[in-house]
């Protein structure tokens, strides 16, 4: 579904991503595992468009993707949930799910307000709440709620669970386990490792701007010394 | 005034309102989304009014053929409109907001001798309008038709917009974008469309704003900065971004002036006091007081940080030995440059260390200060006339060249108070508000300022006579004031500047009472370019409103920007090609004005991010590709 | 000894109760974690304290002097440091740069145009970057550096006034969980090493139950628990409205 290889990334005179090499297949949950300024988000940014590569191939169903715009590459059916959650402030519930609707796309989940509702009830209570007036954890499942409705076969999720409460993460975990059992398959990233082993299949470890480490996340949780190495826990 | 009186001027101010709103609301459209001041909005009105008047010559002036002219020259203006954003603006989006300024008025400037070639320098005025020429009677006056229809256009124009951005899908993304336009793209929104289209909705009314007014207002070459400067007003006085805040500020503006035009001169205790001429400075005094009332004017709200501010700047190292060497070796060849030259390149000379010395004191609020100012030719101005009136009062040359610097100081410290209590493009907004008002004083005051002739006979002292005397006074005056304003970046002073600049939260956190700071370097620059002015008055011999006028500060942006703003003697290299270039190419050519917009235009495409920011970029992805992977 | 004394404070946005009746203590030394959901209140409470937001009613005492009314840098001056949850430091400034600028304003010698800020108070800015363990970085630009570095550079901003109150918000946030604990360990020794009272807001449970003396719980704007650490832990309302089943801190593998 998602084949990265020898992906380099800079930001102006920083060198941030170098060879970095990753996949994900349909269905599948995988985490991107580091530290702050380790390469996670620039990753995920490079694959979305918003940073150009200066070297790589990443292929999305086959298709080279590493060229394109952010607006062509979410059109593919690749969603992308930022780190600030980024939520249009001045739009209603209803108008920030209208930005992200596209057409519905063939083998994927097909998304309307109604069934995202379903899936997260609190919105279904603040339809026309501007954006700017929700808590923290309301604006999370609103961000994800609006890449959804651009009917993705794949969602990256940058540090989903940053910033929110025990609890609400809890939901966050619940939440990402159903977009599974819909079919999709589900790009993270993230530093908390009790949050990625509730969630995820498969781990990659990035660090410095390098993977480091690839496994099941069954294998990660079991290997003490690649985690106090990479993870510092 | 009678009742009557007072209903027929408030009808004029709601037809004068209809138009400002329609140019004021396609800039907010365009800055919302694009994030792009276009300056040169005042020139697609300008242009929409030109177009109109031919069309309706070639057309005739049966109603078909007036109102098709009125629409099609709106049209014609979208389809430029688009244009200019598909082939300009598109290449320069990720560039620096001061160099996309810079841009949009290079564009003023090509548009502005396109028009003089084209429709040449007279005043052209259009036919009535068919069907609407006559007049109606309204409470025992005759009250224009065509206005009546302009009074209804504005709101219907408003709702048109509202439903448009409310009620459709593309309003709906066009809001979206002008929120967050990144997040917007990686949606799937395409916003070269959408930013495409914005732009052309933005010119059409600007057209049309232009095309509805050629029975009411001759077409001139003068009409795109003071457009510009009232929609500027408008739309700041509303709130960025904000359309019905827009519209709001559009009325309440138009109104102002239509009753300042009706009352007329009254007469206060023996002083005669002209209302009609506060027209010209009333919207900026409106704008001063919303401002600082509600700094995100009437319905506008606090902008957020822009995303992508740029790369940061390097520390401030103190400056090499070899940099000291250099800058003594400059300053010994200037010294002994009337040894071997004379008359004009003295002139030239001293024209090219004042405006460094402008551009230099202009750096230090944009650069530390992080203030960008769009009025800095006022205390350049101030410190002229200051200099020329007490000269004038019988003083002697000395006097006034410490009473210059003084009055530019004095005018930076009250302007400076209002100032500093904003940001971004609200600031530079008031610094033009502010410098718009100094230039109406001076420009409106004949019996002290000499109005719009300005001063003459403003000579040096005898024993600064000679062009070679008075050029070491300049060379050591212009020097002195560069090396404080350079030193003083340095002292703890300048730090605590540049830490506001970075991060108020933090600044405010150890203690930095910020405000005060970006206030004290306000009065600095002012001072300093209070000297620049003084010489130059002196140089000339006289002074004109000129010296203060919005081109004079824009000059002193394009130098800063030239330079690059991230480099001490940036300024300095700036102000010296800009005035070397502006000289020759001004003496030589017809149309220097053009000229000029594109050399400007092609420095902006070709190096985007500066010169001085594409050098280090160039020099950095080199270091960056030979690298490769980290140890 | 109560440093700080916070009584009934009250806050509210266009009708709604953001913080009301908050009252508590914190004392030379300790450390006090204040917890609770997100748009519990927990960030207008933390800026009701340092000035950054006027409260509605309610007092705020530091040292027995009323901080209502103050703005954020006149706060500092009368020894209260504050770090920020996401990093504020000079960009265009070196490391070292960063910490002179606290020491002049300090020293109240921010106002000179004539000396040479980057020969100021060197000494005591690398004494102080040498605590944090930063020394060896003075020199670099802080636009370069790692994020938990710039942690470090703000806790030594942060004690450039020889702050008796330290205001951290969200001091981990966006580390690694080692780096996490090793900046929260840091800034526990640096507070009982020189008596300074702490009040600092924590998403992560490990840091808060391994570091905090007392722990406090804002819920919906109101003081819903308060006590010791495994007091807290073990308070069912708190689990109910915000820890959870305890599978995102330690709980399940202690």
């Amino acid at each position: 579904m998602l084949e990265v290889s020898a992906l380099n990334t800079a930001y102006g005179r920083a060198h941030i991503l170098f060879d970095v090499a990753l996949d994900a297949r349909p269905g599948e949950v995988v985490v991107l595992l580091g530290r702050n300024g380790a390469g996670k988000s620039t990753t995920l940014k490079s694959l979305i468009g918003l940073v150009r590569p200066l070297s790589g191939e990443i292929r999305f169903n086959g298709r080279r993707i590493d060229r394109l715009q952010p607006y062509q590459v979410a059109r593919l059916g690749l969603g992308y949930v930022p780190e600030e959650r980024r939520i249009f402030a001045d739009l209603s519930v209803m108008e920030n799910l209208e930005v992200g609707r596209q057409p519905r796309r063939d083998g994927a989940a097909f998304w309307t307000p109604e069934r995202l509702f379903e899936l997260f009830p609190n919105l279904g209570r603040m339809k026309e709440r501007g954006g700017g007036r929700m808590s923290g954890g309301e604006q999370q499942m609103l961000t994800i709620a609006r890449t959804l409705m651009g009917n993705p076969s794949t969602v990256l999720l940058d540090e989903p669970s940053e910033g929110l409460s025990p609890l609400i993460v809890e939901q966050m975990a619940a939440t990402i386990r159903d977009l599974k059992r819909e079919g999709l398959c589900v790009l993270l990233s993230e530093q908390n490792l009790h949050f990625s082993e509730l969630v995820a299949d498969r781990a990659y470890i990035i660090e410095t701007g390098q993977i480091r480490y690839s496994g099941t996340m069954a294998e990660l949780s079991a290997d003490e010394a690649v985690r106090e190495q990479y993870l510092s826990v | 005034m009678t009742a009557a009186a007072i209903l027929i001027q408030f009808l004029n101010g709601l037809a004068s309102a209809s138009s400002l709103f329609l140019v004021a609301a396609g800039l907010s459209l365009i800055f919302g989304v694009t994030r792009i001041v276009n300056f040169a909005h005042g020139s697609l009105y300008m242009l929409g009014t030109y177009i109109a008047y031919s069309l309706i010559e070639h057309f005739g002036r049966g109603p078909l053929g007036f109102w098709g002219a009125v629409l099609l020259a709106g049209l014609i203006v979208a389809a430029f409109g688009a244009l200019v954003e598909i082939f300009l603006l598109r290449r320069i989006y990720a560039a620096p907001e001061l160099l996309q300024l810079l841009a949009t008025f290079a564009l003023v400037l090509i548009v502005k001798d396109f028009a003089l070639w084209v429709w040449g320098p007279e005043d052209l005025l259009g036919p009535r309008a068919p069907g609407l020429g006559g007049a109606v009677e309204i409470a025992g006056r005759q009250f224009p038709e065509y206005d009546l229809f302009l009074i209804v256009l504005g709101p219907l124009v408003l709702a048109i917009l509202w439903a448009i951005l409310t009620r459709t899908r593309w309003g709906t993304l066009v809001r979206a974008a002008t929120e967050d336009r990144e997040m917007a793209g990686a949606l799937g929104v395409n916003q070269k469309w959408l930013f495409t289209g914005v732009f052309a909705l933005g010119s059409l009314l600007a057209g049309l704003g232009g095309s509805v007014q050629i029975p009411r207002e001759p077409a001139n070459l003068f009409m795109d900065l003071s457009v510009i400067s009232d929609a500027f007003v408008v739309v700041v006085v509303g709130g960025l971004g904000s359309i019905g805040g827009a519209f709001l500020a559009a009325l309440l503006i138009a109104e102002i002036k239509a009753f300042c035009i009706g009352i007329g001169d009254v007469t206060w205790f023996g002083h005669v006091l002209s209302f009609s001429k506060l027209t010209l400075v009333v919207e900026f005094i409106v704008m001063a007081v919303v401002l600082v009332i509600r700094p995100w004017g009437l319905l506008g709200r606090q902008q957020s940080v822009p995303r992508s501010s740029g790369a940061a700047e390097a520390p401030l190292a103190l400056p090499s030995r070899t940099a000291v060497q250099a800058l003594v070796a400059l300053l010994a060849a200037l010294a002994l440059v009337p040894v071997f030259f004379s008359g004009y390149a003295l002139v030239l000379l001293i024209d090219i260390m004042v405006f460094a010395l402008f551009s230099v004191s202009l750096y230090f609020i944009m650069g530390p200060g992080g203030m960008h100012s769009f009025g800095h030719a006022a205390y350049f101005g101030l410190g002229a006339y200051g200099a020329g009136l007490i000269v004038k009062s019988g003083a002697a040359m000395e006097v006034g060249l410490l009473a210059g610097p003084l009055l530019a100081g004095i005018g930076a410290l009250v302007f400076g108070w209002f100032c500093v209590r904003l940001s971004g493009v609200y600031l530079a907004m008031l610094t033009l508000a502010f410098a718009q008002i100094a230039w109406s004083v001076v420009f409106q005051w004949d019996a002290v300022t000499g109005g719009s002739n300005g001063l003459i006979g403003i000579w040096p002292a005898p024993w600064l006579a000679s062009k070679t005397a008075y050029y070491y006074l300049a060379l050591a005056g212009c020097a002195t004031g560069i090396f404080v304003l350079w030193r003083i970046l340095y002292a703890p002073f300048g730090y605590a500047l540049r830490a506001g600049r970075d991060s108020p939260l933090r600044a405010d956190a150890i203690g930095i009472d910020v405000r005060s700071r970006q206030w004290g370097a306000f009065v600095i620059a002012g001072l300093a370019a209070g000297l620049a002015g003084s010489l130059s008055a002196f140089s000339k011999g006289s002074i004109s409103p000129e010296s203060m006028a919005v081109p004079r500060s824009v000059d002193g942006l394009v130098m800063v920007l030239l330079g690059g703003i991230q480099n001490l003697t940036g300024p300095v290299w700036g102000a010296a090609l800009f005035t070397w270039l502006q000289d020759a190419v001004a003496r030589e050519i017809d149309y220097w004005r053009a000229v000029l917009g594109a050399v400007i235009l092609a420095l902006v495409l070709a190096f985007p991010q500066g010169i001085a920011g594409y050098i280090g970029q160039f020099i950095e992805s080199r270091r960056v590709k030979s690298a490769g992977a980290p140890a | 000894m109560s440093v700080l004394k916070v009584r009934n404070l009250s806050k509210a946005y266009g009708g709604v109760q953001a913080v009301s009746n908050v009252t508590f203590e914190v004392a030379a030394g300790e450390l006090l974690a204040l917890i609770g959901p997100n748009g519990a209140g927990k960030t207008t409470c933390f800026n009701m304290l340092n000035g950054q937001i006027a409260a509605d009613s309610g007092s705020v005492e530091f040292e027995g002097r009323a901080l209502t009314g103050l703005k954020p840098r006149q706060v500092w001056r009368l020894g209260v440091g504050r770090t920020f949850q996401i990093t504020a430091t000079f960009a265009s400034m070196t490391v070292r740069e960063n910490v002179q600028m606290a020491l002049l304003s300090h020293h109240g010698r921010l106002g000179s145009l004539a000396s040479i800020a980057t020969r100021a108070c060197v000494d005591e800015a690398e004494a102080l970057l040498e605590r944090v363990g930063m020394r060896a970085q003075a020199d670099r630009s802080c636009a370069v550096l790692a994020y938990g570095d710039l942690k470090r550079i703000e806790l030594a901003v942060a004690l450039a006034n020889e702050p008796r109150l330290l205001l951290m918000d969200e001091p981990t946030a966006g580390m690694a969980p080692k780096e996490r604990n090793a900046l929260m360990r840091l800034a526990a020794d640096l507070a009982r090493d020189s008596n300074i009272a702490v009040l600092f807001t924590e998403h992560d449970m490990d840091v808060v139950f391994a570091h905090a003396d007392r722990i406090i719980v804002l819920a919906a704007g109101e003081l819903i628990a308060e006590g010791r650490p495994d007091e807290v832990r073990a308070h069912p309302k708190v689990r109910e409205v915000y820890l959870g089943s305890g599978a995102m801190y330690g709980a399940t593998h202690a």
